[in-house]
């Protein structure tokens, strides 16, 4: 499907134009996660996209499914009541870093734990930008923002390790640089019979960009195309790591899941 | 179910009977004394039913779960008390908001903060009402026994789905707590309403476009009805609009859903009211005490009598009037410092003297106490 | 006759008074009498001092605490100490033996050995909430509730696989008073 043919089937063409910046990687991302259903051939009427608050949270309602876009931070919580309430649905989290690991970080750690079979995406671009640049869970040390004007203090999270860590069955890690790879790992996820974790590095360039010297939009999908490595590559020749934020399907393990266990109850009790 | 069964239990308990009865299928809740009891019949009962129940880590992500689950059709509900109420008041908003009928049952204890866990209180009356930000409509009931608390829990989700906003259950410890009897309801009598569903095709479906009664049709997730929900505030097709008139309007409609229906959802209880000079308000455990203190006082020859609102909100002004233009005096009695007794007071003060009998000790008013106070004012 | 009867049950957290005043009130619905049941206790499950209260009537209950207590039973020093103040001139105290009481009083007072009883006759001081049940019983006027649903009761409250050494239990309570 060309990408008319995708608009046209799969957005809400008269929501747009979105209210990403120019050069923000959300788009790209967003665009992944159509592509994902769209080669999965999910029915529309069965995906519901459940997001929180936040740049990456505007994204639902754009899309042409079930969507719900709730409180900040406890989209995973909508999802989870979703999900258990009608196991039926393709149930698909879009978030943030903030969104997902600061406000929503006890939301998404126990999703994790429940292995409860809703796909997350997070969309990292390392600052919150709809309220203007201030940093976030995942902002490095050093870095600045509107909030840590003499560089920030706090040391960040490793988003897809504390998914795995959490009881995640299925985390990646793609870019908005590579595309095909972020696609590639969603459609994985959304396969996955479990909570599936895929985090998708953005970018800032009106924000995070601006107040780190990061240069134009353009720079700074270089620098994800030129400090990003596979993790197959890494597995080979474990040297290529130095210095490289590692991509790709990062863990693939199956594991019980939360509804498939609850019917198991239901089936064995259910009487009236 | 014959007719004729009836069981000893507690408050808590019957609010589940209650609850299956009229349809609660989903359950999300997070551990919290005096209402566990509620979350816990829930997680024997419903897989019995075909229902879900899940303990979430939080009352935050409980509310939102019920939620999340009655935008699928199921009719959900959560229960809590006064910690766990304040953390709901996030997604109590987003419920009203986005219209999205659940039941909260709040079985209240003292307080503020972490307060008096295992001991009866009244002081969430305000809360069950402002707690959450911004003008919203609010529907909160209050029952008084374990058989009311079984029925009232029943009118609780046909008023959720009727009028597709969040419904408070309003308890307190005493009734949440208490053993009585409760006799069962035959499913043929009891009456259980369904949210309005959309008739129209899905590509004619406007989500938030309200019909005359000012309730929009409500789809389900996955029925074809692809539709976009949001706690912004939106315009009738569900997406979010910065435009003034429209914010303004929504925010009316919200309002006035409850408001102008209040009619449908004004339950109370008069008891030696008839004759009354003197009128005692109070609801939930302490309208008890009240109905003994009046025994009491009317063996003495003094003419007492209650209004007990059922309906704690919307407040029930017309009827708060009436007493007022026939009593000589009223007083609020609440295990709380006056919340209920700011609005009869609001009411009624112009016309005669409203006075209140207060106790947050964290044990429930006497009738002594009351008897007491009534005596004490002359 | 018979109209109300008011009764407090009390003991440290664990001994099981609020089951043994469900199980009077359950018995008094199955017999077609009103009954309410109310407890406090302290937010620990175990060791502080727990109190159970059962109003039976014949009339509608309303106020669902005890104002008169006609009968209180305290298995703890600490609970005798406690609540005997509210005991009803007229009324009955009934205590585990281990308890010190002030004897020159209005009421009528029962020191038995509950806590033994349980202990030396069934076997265990679990129980001793049963004993208790039938001590009371056994103090109750005569048709308040009929042995028939105070039994069947029991046999429902108790955990299964419990319910004949608990029968035994309550028998020997009532003997505590009848002999």
């Amino acid at each position: 499907m060309n990408a008319s043919e995708i608009t046209k089937k799969y957005y809400r063409a008269d929501k747009l134009p979105h209210i990403w910046c120019p050069g923000c990687g959300h788009g790209t991302l967003l665009n992944t996660v159509v592509r994902a259903i769209d080669k999965l051939g999910l029915n529309k009427d069965d995906v519901c996209i459940v997001s929180g608050i936040g740049c990456s949270s505007r994204a639902s309602g754009y899309l042409d499914f079930n969507t719900l876009h709730t409180t900040h931070g406890r989209a995973l919580a909508f999802a989870t009541g979703i999900k258990h309430a009608n196991p039926k649905l393709h149930v698909i989290v879009i978030t943030g870093d903030g969104d997902a690991s600061a406000i929503g970080g006890n939301h998404l750690i126990h999703a994790a734990r429940r292995n409860i079979d809703i796909t997350t995406i997070c969309f990292n671009n390392n600052i919150y930008g709809m309220t203007g640049g201030q940093y976030s869970p995942t902002t490095p040390i050093g870095d600045f923002a509107t909030t840590a004007p003499y560089g920030n203090i706090d040391k960040p999270f490793d988003l897809c390790n504390l998914a795995q860590g959490a009881g995640a069955s299925y985390v990646g890690r793609g870019t908005a640089y590579h595309a095909q790879l972020m696609q590639k790992l969603i459609e994985n996820g959304i396969q996955n019979k479990g909570f599936s974790f895929v985090e998708g590095l953005s970018l800032c360039p009106t924000y995070y960009g601006r107040k780190n010297k990061k240069g134009s939009a353009v720079k700074m999908h270089t620098f994800l195309k030129d400090h990003c490595v596979d993790k197959k590559i890494v597995d080979k020749k474990p040297e290529m790591a130095e210095n490289k934020i590692i991509i790709g399907e990062l863990y693939n393990n199956q594991k019980p899941e939360y509804t498939d266990n609850y019917k198991v109850i239901i089936d064995k009790f259910h009487n009236y | 179910m014959s007719n004729k069964e009836y069981k000893l239990l507690q408050g808590n308990e019957a609010c589940v009977e209650g609850a299956i009865a009229a349809g609660m299928r989903f359950f999300a809740g997070y551990p919290i004394t005096p209402s566990t009891e509620i979350a816990e019949l829930s997680a024997q009962k419903l897989p019995k039913y075909g229902g879900k129940f899940i303990q979430m880590e939080d009352e935050l992500s409980s509310m939102a779960a019920i939620i999340g689950a009655s935008l699928t059709g199921i009719k959900s509900m959560t229960a809590t008390s006064g910690p766990g109420f304040s953390l709901m008041q996030e997604n109590l908003g987003y419920a009203c908001i986005t219209e999205v009928p659940c039941v909260v049952a709040n079985v209240q204890r003292g307080g503020p903060s972490t307060g008096l866990p295992t001991s009866p209180a009244q002081g969430d009356v305000m809360q069950a009402k402002w707690g959450t930000h911004g003008d919203h409509p609010v529907i909160a009931l209050t029952p008084n026994s374990v058989q009311e608390t079984y029925e009232i829990t029943i009118t609780a989700f046909n008023l959720a789905e009727k009028y597709r906003t969040p419904v408070i259950l309003l308890m307190d410890e005493t009734v949440g707590h208490m053993r009585e009897k409760l006799i069962l309801k035959d499913p043929s009598e009891i009456k259980v309403i369904n949210r309005k569903k959309p008739t129209c095709k899905p590509e004619d479906y406007v989500a938030y476009r309200a019909d005359e009664d000012l309730i929009p049709p409500m789809a389900s997730f996955g029925e074809g009805y692809r539709y976009h929900v949001t706690g912004l505030t939106h315009d009738e097709t569900g997406f979010p609009t910065n435009n003034n008139e429209i914010s303004g309007k929504l925010i009316e409609r919200l309002n006035n859903k409850v408001e102008k229906n209040i009619g449908e959802m004004s339950y109370y209880e008069e008891y030696e009211l008839e004759d009354a000079e003197i009128v005692i308000v109070a609801f939930g455990g302490v309208s008890r005490s009240a109905k003994s203190a009046i025994d009491e006082m009317r063996r003495n020859g003094k003419k007492v009598g209650l209004f007990r609102p059922i309906t704690i909100w919307p407040i029930l002004e017309k009827q708060i009037n009436k007493i007022s233009e026939k009593s000589k005096e009223i007083y609020v009695a609440e295990m709380n410092l006056g919340q209920y007794f700011l609005e009869v007071d609001r009411i009624a003060g112009k016309k005669c003297p409203v006075n209140k009998i207060c106790k947050v000790t964290g044990e429930l008013i006497t009738p002594n106490e009351i008897i007491n106070a009534i005596y004490g004012g002359k | 006759m018979f109209q109300r009867i008011e009764m407090r049950l009390s003991g440290s957290g664990g001994q099981g008074v609020i089951l043994a005043a469900i199980i009077f009130a359950d018995a008094a619905i199955e017999y077609g009498l009103n009954a309410i049941q109310t407890q406090s206790y302290g937010p620990e499950a175990r060791g502080g001092a727990s109190k159970s209260e059962v109003i039976i009537s014949k009339d509608e209950i309303k106020y669902p605490k005890v104002i008169n207590c006609n009968i209180l039973l305290a298995l703890t020093q600490k609970s005798y100490d406690k609540y005997v103040a509210t005991l009803d001139k007229n009324g009955i105290l009934v205590v585990d033996k281990s308890v010190n009481v002030n004897e020159d009083v209005s009421y009528k007072v029962y020191k038995i050995p509950i806590i033994e009883t349980a202990k030396n006759k069934i076997g265990t001081h679990m129980v001793a909430n049963i004993v208790s049940v039938g001590a009371l019983y056994a103090l109750l006027e005569d048709g308040v509730i009929d042995m028939k649903a105070i039994k069947k009761s029991i046999s429902e409250r108790v955990p299964p696989g419990t319910i004949d050494k608990n029968i035994s239990a309550f028998e020997e309570g009532i003997k505590l008073i009848k002999g």
